[in-house]
């Protein structure tokens, strides 16, 4: 049965690892290529690196620290940030990449999507969406969660999957970092909007609120970061906790050595 | 090991550097490469893949590799790993955005997974396989699940050769394996220490007689 995927989120400022509430207050979490090592020997299922400023900073994606993430990692990783162009995914594919994220891009031009697809293929397109409560709606917001863009989630959701998307990385605003549970309404949302996987992300802070993203959100994948550092789990004492909950998980031996 | 010549077959199809880096952790240099010489000089043939079927028999075509395939494989028994895309140009036809012919070494087809409503395509994450009869790439896996990315599959016309399968809405072939050809529909190289097993032990299969 396929599985739900538990994927750890490493957010990158150009410089190393951050955490973010609200996408502000930033704070420092280290070495991204010690802690895809890291989670590399944990056996995670997949692995997001996001640069959040490389858009905003007008720069391409920091190929040298990919490069160095990517020799560590022996599952799917996908990168985001900074990308704009076919050469982009082009270079980030050769070294290793096996999807990659647009957030903004898109949005600036939804064609771009189609043109990845057609030429990687729908599974190596992942869009990234920051939605943003404003009143009974959520609204899809761009430069770190600080631009309205004026169009629902929703909508947006289903005009990416027409355009060839494999992936919709969802991410909640107001819950990023909070660890007060997911955005469970905008998931379900854009979950039953799409035949896609939606990946969840942000505002986990205990184990039970995975388990109802993933039943009540209808989440295919929840992607974590907070509650790996400050909520004193592994990703394996999650995926425990969600089989008993009847969630199809991979439950995998740490640090087995082939 | 380090004697073997393993060529990883570079046709400009998506991830060939990852299948690298996975035989290199497990101690095996390889070459990528679609230079005729190093495919004829090759103790292994990998031919990885990512993306739609016609660009990929477009490309094997378009770098001349078909017929010198044909022959190191079917003739000359060379032991060969298909991945993904690379497992499924080894039908005898594609029907991803139109028909088109493939290697044809094992007889069948590649068509869409059918699958109902409320399952999503494409097929993508960790999943469970079932191992339908004993084979070399499966000794000794840690576990059984691995990571798949595809929406298509090759249906072989003869099902002796599948050797294990993995359900998703419908029942199909996970692994194949017939005589010196053995292929996989998840990626072994993304699959962790299950994966990496899988690539080892397809380095101990030997040039069938």
């Amino acid at each position: 049965m396929l599985k739900v995927r538990v994927i750890p989120c490493m957010l990158f400022n150009g410089f190393h690892l951050v955490k973010t509430i609200s996408f502000g207050q930033i704070r420092n979490l280290g070495n991204p290529i010690q802690m895809a090592r890291v989670y590399n020997s944990r056996n995670v299922d997949e692995l997001i690196f996001i640069d959040l400023a490389a858009t905003e900073e007008r720069r391409e994606p920091e190929y040298d620290t990919i490069t160095e993430i990517m020799k560590e990692c022996f599952m799917p990783v996908t990168i985001g940030g900074g990308i704009t162009k076919i050469a982009d995914v082009d270079r980030l594919m050769r070294i290793g990449a096996d999807k990659i994220a647009i957030n903004n891009a898109a949005i600036v031009c939804p064609e771009f999507i189609t043109e990845l697809a057609e030429k990687f293929g729908s599974q190596c397109v992942v869009i990234s969406i920051d939605g943003k409560r404003v009143g009974e709606e959520h609204y899809v917001f761009t430069h770190r969660g600080t631009v309205n863009t004026g169009i629902p989630v929703t909508t947006w959701v289903e005009k990416v999957t027409a355009r060839g998307a494999g992936e919709i990385f969802l991410t909640s605003v107001d819950q990023d970092g909070t660890m007060a549970g997911y955005n469970l309404p905008l998931i379900a949302a854009a979950a039953d909007a799409t035949t896609i996987p939606v990946i969840a992300c942000g505002g986990a802070g205990k184990v039970q609120d995975i388990i109802d993203a993933v039943l009540a959100g209808h989440a295919n994948a929840v992607s974590l970061a907070s509650i790996f550092h400050y909520g004193g789990h592994t990703v394996n004492s999650i995926k425990e906790r969600m089989h008993k909950a009847g969630i199809p998980v991979r439950l995998m031996r740490e640090n087995y050595e082939t | 090991m380090l004697a073997n010549k393993i060529v990883i077959i570079n046709y400009r199809m998506g991830n060939v550097a990852s299948v690298q880096k996975g035989f290199k952790k497990i101690g095996a240099e390889t070459i990528l490469s679609h230079e005729k010489n190093d495919i004829e000089n090759a103790d292994y043939l990998v031919l990885p893949g990512v993306g739609a079927f016609g660009d990929g028999m477009k490309n094997l075509k378009e770098l001349g590799l078909i017929e010198i395939l044909n022959n190191r494989v079917l003739h000359e028994k060379t032991p060969f790993l298909g991945i993904c895309l690379g497992m499924q140009l080894l039908a005898t036809t594609g029907y991803e955005f139109g028909e088109t012919p493939g290697l044809g070494w094992i007889k069948g087809k590649v068509i869409k997974l059918s699958v109902p409503e409320k399952f999503r395509l494409p097929h993508v994450g960790w999943d469970d396989i079932e191992i339908k009869r004993d084979t070399l790439l499966l000794q000794n896996i840690p576990g059984q699940n691995f990571y798949f990315v595809h929406s298509y599959h090759l249906a072989p016309n003869d099902a002796t050769v599948t050797t294990s399968i993995c359900t998703f809405g419908q029942d199909f072939a996970a692994t194949i394996e017939k005589g010196n050809i053995y292929a996989t529909q998840f990626h072994p190289e993304k699959s962790q220490t299950s994966g990496l097993m899988v690539l080892k032990n397809f380095l101990m299969s030997k040039r069938h007689a």
